[in-house]
């Protein structure tokens, strides 16, 4: 597989086209499994490993279900490479980052991915565009019970399903959901939407997951409780709660555009003005700048650029993905100007009344 | 300051108060013994430190500390700093502990949802494996050789018809 071709398309997820696509940006399940013959990833050794991975990429390739998963063998890949697929939410950093036989299966539309070798010996996860937690759940059931005819699965009927780290066992069920939520941090109220999701065992994290900030005002919220609920209800509670929080946020962006118009369309004009001029531009600036364009787009205060467009420049201005769409490695200074350059050209060409 | 009973150094001292009335006595240790003011532990402070958390968690930790999982070898201890699980058979081997911290974790320690049911299936018919291997050993110690043939041919069976396809 080529994955440069990967930087010419999006992941579905990315398409901003499922309900509540404004806000809601992707609905994600990850389900932890692991085989019952062996010991957890982090005490197999060097030889069970490799049979792990040899075994699962077997079965994974020939597992009845469409649409088809083609494996990819991550140790034989460049940091680069599997930063790419860190930054299209394929991989998990820690999967990227660690050693030995590991890989990842996927399907071409990027919906579906395997992951062989993480914390568990398998992590499947379905992730789809807009506020889609049930189709997605619904997929990743029927999956996980076609690889389970074929792969025995270490389970306990009192515990479930046993993984690496005790907070995961029983369903083994991340449910997750990536919220935009710049209006309700303009109007400093999204610490109190943290309190009160924490009071009912919700997690919140930045946009990569386990202990990365909040850029670009995306927030992920996710369930912690895996064992004495079923996958129904763990799926039930996060879904009730994210309509609150949408409505929460559009009142937010209601009450600014009623009272604070112009210092809103300021920020928004100021964002899309220095996205189209700078020379040099850090990742973490142009996420911020990108928030406060996809918040213009979404109250209507910019037609010059549509939300598809801006979710792609969140993607393509990410270190790996600029690397591979300017075709070399790059040092950091020089990855700021390139992304400088590339948003400047990429906002030409979306806009050519832009010069 | 001398005991009040004898003329050896004081090294007990006494607070009693009676009706209000605070009064202090001082006793040197052999005094002290004799009016059985002390206990033989509490002349000791690290017998009476280690006689507390015996008590309370050190028979305990003992025990646990010993706890190795015979199938991935992690010791508990091992387990409890790394905060991981070696292998599926840890969740018996270190049942205790960990039932209680996943009943911390998750205000639950059983699970409702999903059941794999090829894995179920599976693991009937390794525990009846389990059994005829058992009853094969026995056959062959009684020297019932035609009972052993039947199982091991059984076995036999039974294994091929779980191979995976």
């Amino acid at each position: 597989m080529n994955l440069n071709s990967l930087t010419k398309t999006n992941g579905e997820w990315l398409r901003a086209l499922g309900p509540d696509a404004d806000i809601v940006i992707s609905s994600r399940i990850r389900l932890a499994r692991n085989l019952s013959s062996f010991p957890f990833t982090n005490r197999v050794n060097a030889h069970q490993k490799a049979e792990i991975e040899t075994y699962l990429k077997g079965r994974l390739e020939a597992v009845d279900f469409e649409p088809r998963l083609s494996y990819l063998n991550l140790a034989a890949l460049s940091t680069l490479d599997r930063l790419l697929l860190v930054e299209r939410q394929l991989i998990s950093r820690e999967l990227a980052n660690s050693e030995g036989p590991r890989g990842v299966a996927f399907a071409p539309n990027e919906i579906i991915s395997v992951m062989v070798n993480e914390e568990d010996h398998i992590r499947l996860q379905v992730i789809r565009s807009g506020f889609s937690l049930d189709e997605a759940w619904q997929e990743a059931d029927r999956l996980d019970d076609k690889l389970e005819e074929k792969v025995p699965y270490a389970f306990s009927e009192e515990l479930g399903y046993l993984t690496a780290c005790p907070t995961n066992v029983g369903t083994g069920l991340r449910a997750s959901v990536m919220l935009h939520l710049p209006a309700l941090v303009l109007i400093k109220q999204i610490e109190k939407v943290f309190r009160a999701l924490q009071k009912i065992n919700l997690a919140v994290r930045g946009l990569y997951g386990e202990g990365s900030r909040a850029s670009g005002d995306f927030y992920q919220i996710s369930n912690q409780v895996t064992l004495g609920k079923s996958e129904t209800t763990i799926i039930n509670e996060i879904r009730d709660v994210i309509p609150n929080i949408v409505n929460y946020e559009r009142q937010a962006r209601q009450a600014l555009t009623r009272e604070s118009r112009p210092l809103v369309l300021d920020r928004v004009q100021r964002a899309f003005g220095t996205l189209k001029s700078a020379a040099m531009m850090t990742s973490e600036e142009t996420m911020d700048l990108l928030s406060s364009v996809r918040l213009g787009v979404n109250l209507g205060l910019l037609d010059d650029i549509n939300i598809t467009e801006v979710n792609e420049l969140f993607i393509h201005t990410q270190p790996a993905h600029l690397q591979k769409l300017i075709g070399r490695e790059l040092d950091s200074d020089e990855r700021n100007s390139e992304r400088a350059r590339f948003l400047r050209n990429r906002l030409r060409e979306i806009d050519p009344q832009v010069n | 300051m001398q005991c009040q009973n004898c003329t050896q150094p004081a090294t007990v001292h006494v607070t009693e108060i009676l009706n209000g009335q605070k009064k202090v006595k001082h006793f040197c240790p052999a005094c002290a013994e004799k009016q059985e003011l002390l206990k033989q532990q509490d002349k000791n402070l690290t017998a009476i430190l280690q006689s507390v958390i015996g008590q309370h968690v050190g028979g305990k930790t003992d025990e646990l500390s010993r706890l190795t999982c015979p199938s991935c070898g992690i010791k508990y201890m091992e387990f409890k700093a790394a905060g991981r699980c070696g292998c599926p058979e840890d969740y018996q081997v270190f049942r205790e502990p960990l039932l209680s911290l996943l009943e911390r974790i998750h205000r639950g320690n059983r699970h409702v949802g999903k059941v794999p049911h090829h894995a179920v299936k599976h693991a009937a018919l390794q525990s009846e494996l389990r059994d005829l291997r058992q009853q094969l050993r026995s056959a062959v110690e009684r020297e019932a050789y035609e009972e052993a043939a039947r199982l091991r041919d059984l076995i036999r069976q039974k294994e091929n018809a779980d191979e995976p396809q």
